[in-house]
């Protein structure tokens, strides 16, 4: 073999391993460098109160419900719609042209910034309701909808096409074919769905600053949704950047990188389970 | 079938349809509300200097609103995020798709997934406290919040898009393809680079586009690292961004301040439409491919 040759080869696979290294280490050092910082800033009385001036503390707990509360009611809003839209494009649409419009519509809504959505989601929600969870939450279910429609579509697929036929030739009207036989069928793909949108969640903070507000105040959960609070990511990016409060900063980071890997192996987990339950 | 029956059946798929029309609303809706809360600023400063003029000086008394200096900067942003993160991504995706075991592979791949699940937030802070000063120090420059630390972190961020992508687009590379190359007396680092690649370029491609829209449209790491100053674009300055722009004025901007804010909003979102259709344009011609 020429030189030549020989020396593309062994630099052509450098710069494979090189950058994989550089990807690997990357993320090693990501999560071992949040979590070093964050750990020794996490305490009891950290997790579980509220901030308060008079006693120059600060405490996340609202910032913890808030996020809960978020997170709860975005699925409660989305599932119904999502699926519903899944089940018009694999069940009832005819017109094909008119699939691609809404398919086009997805990917679109898919591709908007995040910011984008926080600021028509002020313009629409938040100047009508307010600033408050719920305003936040609308957002967010835009945002997301394309992630539990896609999935569910792809779980309706799987769905065999003689028990929709064996259900009508029992004298099933459409409706009925539908929730006996084909929503049972995509419960997996709105499991994985819900996983990979309360994983957006937790991550998103450009779309709630300005829909869902910045207070830190301890709310139940209905009050929570009409008032202001701040996310976890919300209040991170308040302590690190106006507040200068690192230590808390990187607290948050810790807890949030925890959440994030907690996700990735659910929707792996959940991912194999449905995967070996279809094989059977 | 009776004609309750029948009735019901119509308005369940009445109600279906709506449900999925939801998407092609909510486009519209956005799109609506963002041309007419942007229009009106456009229309009071000018197109012309607006879109290049280079001052933006929005609370001065005599106010400026040029937005040229955040357009640039978004564009070198994000082509150096492409500069720095796709060779990265490229080489990593090759050797993941056809080189490493499938051990590796899968345990690459989780952490690849956990990178792009990681919030930007926590990418804007570790960018603050571990690059921002690194960058002060190494180049000596007196504030490393600067579009240098930007641009780092918006490749990081673009990374598990553009190797996710590629790798999807390497492994459907017809496995006759590179069994050809190598009978020709290829070696396989050569078919990998000379066959696979070539054969997945419109994969790539969509993949570098998927790139650009995310780093052109991060708001919150960005906002942390790039120290936000309206200036022309300069690898070692402070600058803003097209997103930051908008979010770091949102919350205390008032009369044409915030209408201007609106309209970079609409700038931003015509470069998004602009991007999204060059994608689906690779994809769709990655899939005939």
């Amino acid at each position: 073999m020429s030189t030549k040759r020989s020396a593309y080869i062994g630099i052509m696979r450098f710069l494979m391993w090189l950058c994989t290294g550089i990807t690997a280490a990357l993320v090693i050092f990501l999560l071992v460098y949040v979590l070093m910082q964050g750990f020794p800033n996490i305490s009891w009385e950290l997790l579980s109160t509220s901030p308060s001036y008079l006693s120059d503390r600060i405490g996340i707990l609202p910032d913890i419900l808030n996020t809960v509360y978020i997170v709860l009611a975005t699925l409660i809003i989305i599932i119904p719609l999502g699926v519903g839209a899944a089940v018009y494009l694999t069940e009832y649409a005819a017109n094909k042209k008119l699939v691609a419009v809404i398919e086009y519509a997805a990917e679109t809504l898919s591709g908007i910034p995040s910011i984008i959505y926080g600021l028509v989601g002020m313009l629409i929600f938040s100047n009508n309701m307010g600033s408050c969870l719920m305003a936040g939450s609308l957002t967010l279910v835009i945002m997301n909808l394309p992630t539990i429609m896609r999935t569910t579509q792809e779980s309706l697929k799987t769905v065999p096409q003689s028990y929709r036929e064996g259900a009508f030739g029992l004298g099933a009207g459409k409706w009925r074919v539908i929730r006996t036989v084909v929503l049972p069928g995509c419960v997996d793909g709105v499991v994985t769905g819900c996983i990979l949108t309360v994983g957006r969640i937790l991550g998103e903070s450009a779309a709630l600053l300005y829909t869902a507000g910045f207070a830190h105040v301890l709310n139940g959960l209905f009050d929570g949704l009409a008032s202001p609070g701040a996310t976890l990511t919300v209040a991170l990016y308040f302590y690190a950047k106006e507040q200068g409060e690192f230590g808390v900063a990187f607290a948050i980071a810790a807890i949030l990188m925890v959440l994030t890997v907690i996700i990735n192996l659910a929707a792996t987990v959940v991912g194999k389970y449905f995967a070996k339950r279809r094989s059977l | 079938m009776n004609k309750k029956k029948q009735a019901t059946e119509h308005i369940i798929h009445g109600i279906f349809l709506v449900l999925g029309l939801i998407t092609v609303l909510c486009v519209l809706l956005i799109t609506v509300y963002l041309v007419i809360s942007g229009i009106p600023a456009i229309r009071e400063i000018g197109l012309i200097p607006f879109l290049f003029g280079t001052e933006w000086e929005s609370t001065a008394s005599e106010a400026k609103f040029g937005i040229l200096p955040f357009i640039l900067t978004s564009v070198y942003g994000t082509a150096g995020a492409i500069v720095l993160g796709v060779p990265i991504g490229f080489f990593a995706a090759v050797y993941l798709s056809k080189v490493a075991s499938s051990k590796v592979r899968h345990t690459l791949e989780n952490a690849v997934s956990l990178l792009a699940g990681i919030p930007s937030v926590v990418y804007g802070l570790v960018g603050m406290m571990v690059l921002v000063p690194g960058i002060r120090t190494i180049f000596d420059v007196p504030d490393g919040a600067s579009l240098l630390a930007a641009i780092i972190v918006l490749a990081i961020m673009i990374l598990p898009s553009i190797i996710k992508v590629s790798i999807t687009a390497l492994d459907a590379v017809p496995k006759e393809y590179e069994d050809a190359s190598l009978a020709l007396g290829a070696t396989p680092v050569e078919t990998y680079f000379r066959v696979s690649a070539p054969a997945a370029k419109s994969g790539i491609a969509a993949a570098v586009v998927l790139g650009v829209g995310r780093a052109i449209g991060e708001a919150m790491a960005v906002m942390m690292v790039s120290g936000n100053a309206a200036n022309m674009p300069s690898l070692f300055q402070s600058v803003r961004f097209l997103t930051t722009a908008v979010a770091s004025e949102m919350s205390y901007s008032s009369g044409l301040q915030r209408q201007a804010l609106f309209s970079i909003a609409l700038v931003l979102f015509l470069f998004i439409m602009l991007i999204n259709a060059t994608l689906n344009f690779f994809l769709k011609r990655s899939k005939e491919d």
